[in-house]
């Protein structure tokens, strides 16, 4: 038990739970957006897929890690288009239409793995940037300010999404057609329109996070994401639709599987739990995702899309 | 509110599912033929989870089967991706129908499918593994492999190159081949230095590699300098093992291309020894009913050095040493 608590453990459990949060913390946040104006996108963790592919093969030719994660902004954008094509203009059944968006990442991400790459090589690795002065505090320093640099834009997405939704003219009308488009249509304002933004900003999120976790492991594998764009749809509700409580989230999931691995790691956990162990993050998430979803009311306009009263 | 509850437990239901099940693989169905057929052609299809060049247990059996198809006139079909058994079993089945001479169902989990599927073709022999069970059917061979030997050496090399006295293995679910080849990693270290302190941790998931990637820095973190793992999610462990400089085992297929600077030695498997006595059955009308094992003396598993990696000598010697003691006898793994 006495080497769980020496510094340098802890510092590999809580710099792993915020690595592991990173990719997480990306696609909620861009989910929420979606979810905030009223449309539930299913199809996450299928852009995730594409965006870990697109911005892992860019690495791969081209050296240079931020022109993957450009690669993964722009899938991103042209996915988020075609979920809110289906899911705004063809009205389609948005939970449907989602499994419709993730199935089709699961396939062709992996089509085109196969195709072009074959073996899995790996890539380079986003660099370390240590904040002067920050990194040098013991303890804290190499805990929370040692990191890649797509670990503190995952965390500036908080107060920024925070801003937008909160403080914001956009952030407004995103509120509006969500709780009760036909009177923001009344007022003028686009429910299309602001459905089809919040998506691509959706969109945009999920091909990053993909593209930073392919980017951050060095590597692409099929199903790299191995679900994650679902966690990061119930940490939504989870976070009950706000920034911060999907941050809690995304860093409760990634701390509770460090933990766990940790404590495997020193044979706290015996192998024999093991199996029972790995389902621990999701189990904690959910029971939690449950008692904290009784408290907050979801988006009035959730998953119904918008006809206009004629 | 009603609705989004449904909601809420479809979600929650489909997000637990898809990470719990993991699997070898999710990858989209690929299927390829090569050589064109002739009348003397050997027609053999290969069924099997994950893809074709995963550089571990699917690539072990496509690479043996490209080897003996330079020996002989085969034609040979590929389905890979088949995470899904009932897929597979479809696939099995179609290839039997359409008159395959040997039709392999790579992947233990199959086995269920082909006791139902085999006695429906009488005709057309058939080979699963890993697995020791033929079912009693005329048809049905089974092949596996002996992994804990390839473990064992593996064992001794890491214990000898360690110089902090730890090592990690970075597990997918405790069954199985991996299990067999954690135990024989675990007992080998043991062997060579009873005071080594080997962490094993199972990540409870075959396909998890961000999972694999942070239980190979907890590793690290507890001291480990020398890693090894199974099953196609290690690429991530491998990853940190080249960020992190330390020395790297594999099993089932070569991994020295994913990492040169850190992969030491692989345990390779070679089926062609299975697979030519398969055939040469077949063709002299037995069409199963054998069960097959690959192991260090019958060279179907090799251990291959990475010879870009500067190994000692007497490390180098050690692991020769128990190659040869588990081939004549005098070391004897699991049992």
């Amino acid at each position: 038990m006495s080497g769980l608590f020496t510094e340098a453990v802890l510092v590999a459990t809580i710099a792993g739970g915020i690595r592991l949060a990173v990719p997480l913390l990306f696609a909620s946040i861009g989910e929420m957006f979606g979810q905030r104006s009223g449309v539930l996108n299913l199809g996450v963790d299928g852009v995730m897929l594409l965006g870990a592919f697109g911005g892992y093969y860019t690495v791969l030719k081209t050296d240079n890690v931020w022109f993957g994660l450009l690669v993964g902004v722009g899938i991103g954008v042209v996915l988020g288009l075609v979920t809110a094509v289906m899911s705004v203009t063809l009205k389609a059944e948005q939970g449907i239409s989602g499994i419709g968006v993730f199935l089709f990442g699961l396939g062709f991400s992996d089509l085109l793995f196969q195709m072009w790459v074959g073996t899995p090589l790996p890539i380079q690795a986003f660099p370390k940037v240590e904040i002067p002065g920050l990194s040098n505090i013991p303890f804290l320093g190499e805990t929370l300010f040692s990191h890649s640099a797509v670990v503190y834009i995952a965390f500036a997405m908080v107060p920024l999404s925070m801003f937008i939704i909160n403080q914001t003219n956009f952030g407004m009308k995103i509120r509006a057609v969500g709780e009760n488009p036909e009177a923001a249509d009344s007022l003028g304002v686009s429910v299309a329109g602001i459905r089809y933004a919040t998506l691509i900003i959706g969109g945009t999120l999920a091909g990053v996070a993909g593209a930073a976790l392919a980017i951050d492991l060095k590597i692409f594998q099929s199903n790299l994401t191995n679900a994650a764009g679902f966690i990061a749809i119930a940490l939504v509700y989870f976070g009950a639709w706000r920034p911060l409580g999907v941050m809690g989230g995304a860093l409760l999931y990634g701390f509770v599987n460090s933990i766990v691995l940790q404590l495997k790691t020193q044979g706290i956990i015996p192998r024999s739990w093991s199996d029972i162990a790995a389902m621990a993050p999701a189990v904690v998430t959910i029971l939690a995702l449950v008692v904290v979803a009784h408290r907050f009311k979801p988006p009035a306009a959730l998953t119904k899309p918008f006809e206009r009263a004629r | 509110m009603r609705r989004t509850y449904t909601w809420l437990v479809l979600l929650a239901a489909f997000a637990l599912v898809v990470a719990a099940c993991g699997g070898d693989d999710n990858a989209e169905a690929t299927t390829t033929t090569s050589t064109p057929v002739t009348t003397e052609t050997f027609r053999i299809a290969v069924v099997a989870p994950s893809a074709a060049n995963d550089l571990a247990f699917t690539q072990s059996m496509i690479d043996s089967l490209n080897v003996i198809d330079g020996e002989m006139d085969l034609e040979i079909a590929v389905t890979d991706g088949m995470f899904v058994v009932e897929d597979a079993a479809a696939a099995i089945r179609d290839y039997a129908d359409k008159g395959y001479d040997l039709v392999i169902a790579h992947g233990s989990q199959y086995g269920g499918s082909l006791a139902e599927i085999a006695p429906d073709f009488p005709d057309t022999s058939f080979a699963w593994g890993t697995a020791a069970e033929t079912f009693g059917l005329p048809n049905v061979y089974s092949y596996q492999a002996a992994s804990d030997q390839g473990g064992y050496v593996m064992g001794v090399l890491a214990a000898a190159l360690s110089k902090t006295g730890t090592l990690g293995v970075v597990g997918p679910v405790e069954v199985g081949d991996a299990k067999l080849y954690v135990d024989g990693f675990a007992a080998g270290a043991k062997a060579e230095d009873p005071a080594i302190d080997v962490k094993i941790v199972y990540t409870g998931s075959f396909s998890d590699v961000a999972l694999a990637s942070e239980t190979a820095q907890a590793h690290v973190t507890a001291g480990a300098d020398v890693l090894t793992g199974s099953a196609q999610m290690v690429v991530g462990a491998i990853g940190v093992a080249s960020t992190e400089g330390v020395a790297w085992f594999g099993t089932q297929a070569n991994q020295t291309q994913i990492a040169p600077d850190v992969v030491v030695a692989s345990q390779v498997y070679h089926w062609e020894g299975v697979l030519r006595e398969i055939i040469a059955g077949v063709q002299s009308g037995t069409l199963g009913g054998e069960a097959y094992t690959i192991d260090l003396a019958n060279g179907g598993e090799v251990i291959e050095y990475n010879p870009g990696y500067d190994l000692p000598a007497d490390v180098k010697a050690k692991g020769d040493a128990a190659v040869a003691g588990i081939i004549d006898g005098s070391i004897v793994v699991g049992g």
